[in-house]
């Protein structure tokens, strides 16, 4: 039984150094040391031996397993080597193929936008305030300084309803009352915030124009508010938008609801300044009115205008995104092309 | 407004290149729209950008002011003459042209004064004059009818200043004209093109320009000139004026011109009123529009002969009122108007004459015959001129002016002027002064203004003087007193407030744009920051968009316009719906099936649904946004907000590796996704009830519920409302949640976590075979009564119905999880609560286990 065992062992050891493979190793490793392995079997055998010759054909047999273990792990070392070898060298896919196909959903580009603005004024304390759509006459344009008749109402062409005096707001100024009515307590306390919503105009629906469009809206009120900080904070505003060196330009024009009134241009981004298409080849691009709070719009919020004054600001995230994507057609926006949506 | 550099420079010196003139113009609220340059190039100055214009230049050696001294007949052609131009040569040049108004002068001999035209020579870019749209042409020699010519007197369309070409433009005789003057330096010009914002009433004429220019540039500005010559009998008792309402009219002056003779006005006139755009007619009527253009002040001229025969004898007595209804006027252009109460209307004996700052009456027009002219310069309540313009669908250049309002001081100074100008044109005597009924004076407006309300209001620190020099170079007065001004508001403009804070801000904005918004530093506000307010609704709103973005929506943005006819489609069968809810509806809607406010966000997402299937085998889109609900008794409607969801086609998208399934989206698509909403939302206790809904499939749609309260509906949407929206090839699956309500009902933050267990789950399968009638919402809830605490999660893993499940029965299978928080559940703990768990099923479901 001896002569077998170290025949079975040369046997074993033979049989591994033929071993390539993973699989190979495993089906070696059952027959040679698994439970059925064919030393395991010698082993279970060591008890019909006579009882003197137990103890050195049981140590030897032992030996052996341990022999054949350890030469097992260098094996199986070789061959995961030359596996790995083999499938960095031969495992190659075709990677141009295209990956597998996911779907995934996406803001609107306006939602985008909006979203932008308010992060922005957000950063500068200026909290988002919602009002409603359907406004009257009243707080659309009285209380904004427009009375009926006004040359300034040419400038909003706007959607009547058939109740008299209730109309579709043209923009989302009559916020401005709402705001300092509801959170200045009577002309008490400071306001910092920014009005976003949907506005709607009596016009022909274009590439260039529509009838619906939102408009974000600031108003900053306190009893330190100077021209200087609406500069200012416009001018950090573009720069958080449109990049550090975004420079900006004020012109003078008018809102009846603001005096000092100014428009603000920031330098084309498109081309520069040196003047393209998009910018009408000005080199400045038009991205916000504003101007100080008038008397009479503060005072018709219930502030004293001798004590408290404010600045407001309005600009148009369609605007800013058809000019950031270059988009030629305001339609995209409420058309709802997938096509269009899917590039956002 | 057109303005032309040539004008503007008789008022003020302009010392700056005109781009930069119109960028400081363009800066201080004038917005110069375009700039029009007349044969001059286009100048280039540092900083300073303006589109490239591609305009005709006329070449400075070839395009000259000739002097044509003798016209002949063409030897082969009467329609053709030869003019003998001197155009500064050593000899005469002989120019066949066919210019028909210098057939008048053919064979007259030689021509002193000359007549002064605009001459090319070969060679000379100039416009085709015969061509319908604007086309260059180089002169080049060419025989006309057997005569060689190589020259061209020009018309002003060959010259590219109108498209007049019938004849040759000639110029008025000047001493100081030299034959072979570069016509760029006698007709070159440059006309701004302005838009003025409704504030700028003031600016709204060459003298208003001309006025911001001096203030911009620090010039002084030369007024025009307006002596009355007053060398005729007086005016007095000439004529009368009586003004009912002084609120419409507040300020009517006349000015009479006899012995007058109608003809054509002097040529720099013409060619003035033709750069900003007016026809020339007469010398009368070019007068009258040349102030409206040159001061803003709107004059009317009437021929006094037709008002002293309407008088019949007595004295000519023009009375203002507001018109009455049915009144009807004839206007200059022939149309009869009916009038309106807040129409105002000049009057005489004979009936009416005029649409009071509007328009004149053809009655007592000017024509070839008048000798005798009565020139009216008024002032108009703006709010009625608007609205005359509205109502009679008439824009006048007086109107234009009158409504954004012109200040009554004015009419005294346009009536002298205006006279005088009709004097110098057509000669005659100007009758001594003017009559003037002015019964309503504004008055000084006076403001007091402190440098403390600058700095408050600018943040700027001004000094006194630097304040006061600014706005005296816009004529206002200003007293200095410490730190305070005393302004007193110049009598052109009526925009600047008696009101002391509203004043100060009007002078403010004026400091502002003349010293240069962009020389006004910038700051950070230094003011107290406000309180911080909750935002919930938006949050929440935003909170939900970001989550049905993650499961794979697009957002959509819809037009919040519809009609009822088109909500109607989401009942079939007629039945009352979205469209039986009172609307928002337009007065002036810009299309029929835009004409009201919508009830649901559902018509529109299937129109863009639509829109979308021919591109997209798949859609799954959603919309957040209002619906428009008016309310009983409440002027305004209620603007709830409400989410949308429209899923439709394939679910898988088509892959090279097979992932082709041609499977549809479809109902549990929808509902998984609002599963997963609704538990992202954490809203309480959500059920699913078999839908009522009539736009819905009544089998595969369900209100969706939390609690007691209906948050929307979801499911397919009925054949016949799909096939009404033309969406008839593969189901639409469609939700509508009302988002006040699911904020209500939603614990998005602030709910608990569940603490992560230390012990073993224990993982089971369980079968049951049922009654295909009990929902699977039932059999869950036994098994999760059943299975109380330890059972920890249940979901069901698949469906089955036939062989060897009996018919009429179904097979559900369900992976269970046990699970406890303190310690390891035993073999046989678990096998109890198992069988537990099925002996529940048998006995409340009569379910059998499957094996």
């Amino acid at each position: 039984m001896h002569e077998q065992l170290e025949a079975r062992y040369e046997e074993a050891l033979q049989a591994l150094a033929a071993v390539r493979d993973s699989e190979a190793l495993q089906a070696w490793e059952s027959a040679w040391l698994g439970r059925r392995g064919a030393i395991t079997a010698m082993l279970r055998q060591t008890g019909q031996l006579p009882q003197g010759e137990r103890a050195a054909y049981g140590r030897r047999a032992n030996e052996m397993r341990q022999l054949l273990t350890a030469a097992q792990e260098e094996r199986a070392e070789l061959v995961r080597a030359a596996e790995l070898a083999q499938d960095l060298e031969e495992g190659e896919i075709d990677i141009t193929l295209p990956g597998r196909r996911r779907r995934s959903g996406g803001l609107h580009p306006s939602t985008r936008t909006l979203r932008e603005f308010a992060g922005i004024w957000g950063e500068m304390g200026f909290q988002v305030y919602r009002s409603r759509d359907v406004e009257t006459d009243e707080f659309n344009f009285q209380y904004l300084n427009l009375p009926p008749h006004h040359p300034a109402r040419d400038m909003q062409d706007t959607f009547h309803t058939t109740t008299p005096g209730v109309i579709l707001r043209t923009h989302t100024s009559p916020g401005q009352i709402h705001a300092m009515r509801e959170l200045g307590a009577n002309g008490t306390r400071p306001i910092r915030v920014i009005l976003p919503g949907m506005c709607y105009r009596y016009e022909q629906i274009t590439a260039r124009s529509e009838i619906q469009f939102h408009q974000v809206e600031g108003l900053a009120v306190g009893r330190d508010i100077r021209m200087t900080d609406l500069k200012g904070t416009i001018a950090a505003f573009a720069r958080r938008m449109f990049g550090e060196d975004a420079r900006v330009r004020y012109r003078a024009s008018y809102f009846p609801f603001t005096e000092p009134s100014m428009e603000i241009d920031v330098e084309c981004f498109l081309c520069g300044g040196a003047g393209c298409r998009i910018c009408k080849y000005s080199g400045w691009l038009e991205i916000a009115g504003s101007g100080m709070v008038h008397p009479d719009v503060l005072r018709n919020g219930g502030y004293d205008p001798a004590v408290w004054s404010g600045f407001a600001f309005g600009m148009g995230p369609e605007r800013s995104a058809m000019l950031r994507h270059d988009i030629h057609d305001i339609r995209y926006f409420w058309g709802n092309d997938l096509r269009f949506l899917e590039q956002f | 407004m057109l303005v032309p550099l040539s004008w503007l420079r008789e008022l003020v010196d302009v010392d700056v290149p005109v781009e930069l003139l119109a960028e400081r113009l363009t800066l201080a609220g004038l917005e110069v729209a375009a700039i029009n340059y007349l044969g001059l190039p286009q100048g280039a100055v540092e900083g300073v950008r303006w589109p490239v214009s591609d305009h005709l230049i006329w070449d400075r050696e070839r395009v000259l002011l000739g002097a044509i001294r003798e016209v002949r007949a063409h030897p082969n052609a009467d329609r053709l003459v030869l003019a003998m131009v001197d155009y500064g040569g050593a000899d005469l040049e002989q120019c066949v042209t066919g210019a028909t108004n210098l057939f008048g002068y053919k064979d007259v001999g030689p021509l002193d004064p000359p007549l002064w035209a605009p001459f090319a020579m070969e060679g000379a870019e100039l416009l085709d004059g015969h061509s319908a749209e604007p086309k260059r042409m180089r002169l080049r020699e060419r025989a006309l009818r057997g005569i060689p010519n190589r020259s061209m007197v020009c018309s002003e369309k060959e010259l590219g200043l109108s498209d007049e070409h019938e004849g040759i433009l000639l110029l008025d005789h000047e001493d100081s004209h030299i034959p072979g003057t570069p016509l760029q330096d006698v007709l070159g010009d440059v006309v701004l093109d302005i838009e003025l914002t409704p504030n700028l009433a003031r600016c709204f004429s060459i003298l208003g320009v001309a006025r911001e220019i001096a203030a911009l540039l620090d010039k002084p500005l030369r007024k025009p000139s307006a002596a009355l010559p007053a060398d005729g009998p007086p005016i007095h008792g000439q004529a009368a004026i009586v003004i009912e309402d002084p609120e419409l009219n507040s300020r009517f002056t006349l000015a009479l011109l006899r012995d007058t003779q109608v003809g054509p006005s002097p040529q720099w006139l013409q060619q003035r009123l033709r750069l900003v755009g007016q026809r020339p007619i007469n010398n009368i009527v070019d007068v009258t529009n040349y102030i409206t253009f040159e001061l803003g002040q709107p004059l009317h001229a009437f021929d006094y002969d037709k008002l002293l025969a309407r008088a019949a004898g007595a004295t000519p007595t023009i009375t203002t009122r507001a018109a009455r209804p049915g009144e009807i006027l004839t206007t200059l252009e022939g149309a009869e108007r009916q009038l309106e109460a807040h129409d105002i209307i000049l009057l005489d004996a004979a009936g009416i004459l005029s649409l009071g700052g509007v328009i004149g009456g053809a009655e007592t027009e000017i024509d070839d015959d008048t000798r005798n002219v009565l020139l009216e310069a008024a002032n108009w309540n703006p709010v009625n001129i608007r609205r005359t313009m509205q109502s009679q669908k008439v824009i006048t250049d007086a109107g234009a002016r009158f409504s954004r309002g012109v200040h009554p001081a004015q009419a005294s100074y346009g009536v002298t002027r205006g006279i005088e100008l009709m004097r110098q044109g057509g000669g005659g005597a100007v009758a001594a002064g003017i009559i003037d009924e002015y019964p309503l004076p504004p008055g000084p407006v006076q403001v007091i203004l402190t440098l403390a309300e600058i700095r408050r209001i600018m943040g700027v620190s001004f000094s006194a003087a630097e304040a006061a020099a600014i706005l005296r170079r816009l004529e206002f007065e200003v007293a200095v007193e410490d730190e305070r001004l005393q302004v007193t508001v110049p009598d052109h403009r009526l925009d600047v407030s008696r009101e002391p804070v509203t004043g100060q801000a009007d002078l403010i904005e004026e400091l502002a744009r003349i010293h240069g918004y962009d020389r006004i530093p910038d700051s950070m506000i230094a003011d107290e920051m406000p309180s911080l307010h909750a935002n919930l609704a938006l949050e929440h709103e935003e909170f939900l968009r970001d989550l049905l973005v993650t499961l794979g929506l697009r957002e959509t943005i819809t037009h919040r316009f519809t009609a009822p006819e088109r909500e109607a489609l989401l009942t079939p069968g007629g039945g009352p719906g979205y469209h039986s809810l009172p609307y928002v509806e337009l007065l002036n809607p810009i299309a029929p099936d835009r004409r009201v406010l919508r009830h649901t966000l559902l018509t529109r997402l299937l129109d863009t649904a639509v829109e979308n299937a021919r591109w997209r085998a798949t859609q799954q889109v959603f919309e957040i946004g209002q619906v428009y609900l008016p309310a009983r008794g409440e002027e305004l409607p209620q603007e709830p907000r409400r989410l949308a969801i429209l899923m439709t086609g394939r679910r898988d998208l088509p892959d090279w590796q097979g992932a082709d399934s041609d499977d549809l989206l479809d109902f549990f698509d929808l509902k998984g996704l609002l599963e997963k909403t609704l538990a992202s939302l954490n809203v309480a206790d959500v059920s699913w009830r078999r839908g009522t809904h009539a736009s819905f499939h009544p089998g595969r749609s369900a209100a969706l519920c939390s609690g007691d309260e209906t948050l929307g509906h979801a499911g397919e949407l009925h054949p016949l409302v799909a096939g009404a929206f033309g969406l008839r090839d593969v189901p639409v699956y469609v939700a509508e949640l009302d988002l006040e309500l699911l904020l209500a009902r939603s614990k998005w933050r602030g709910f608990p976590v569940q603490a992560l267990p230390l012990t073993p789950p224990v993982y089971q399968d369980m079968a049951l075979v049922l009654r295909d009638s009990v929902p699977a919402a039932e059999v869950e809830a036994v098994l999760r009564r059943a299975g109380g605490d330890l059972l920890r999660e249940l979901r069901l893993f698949d469906v089955y119905t036939g062989d060897p499940v009996p018919p009429g029965h179904k097979s559900l299978a369900f992976n269970l999880v046990y699970q406890t928080d303190d310690r390891t559940l035993t073999d046989r703990e678990v096998a109890r609560l198992h069988r537990k768990i099925a002996r529940a099923a048998e006995s409340q479901l009569g379910a059998t286990l499957r094996a």
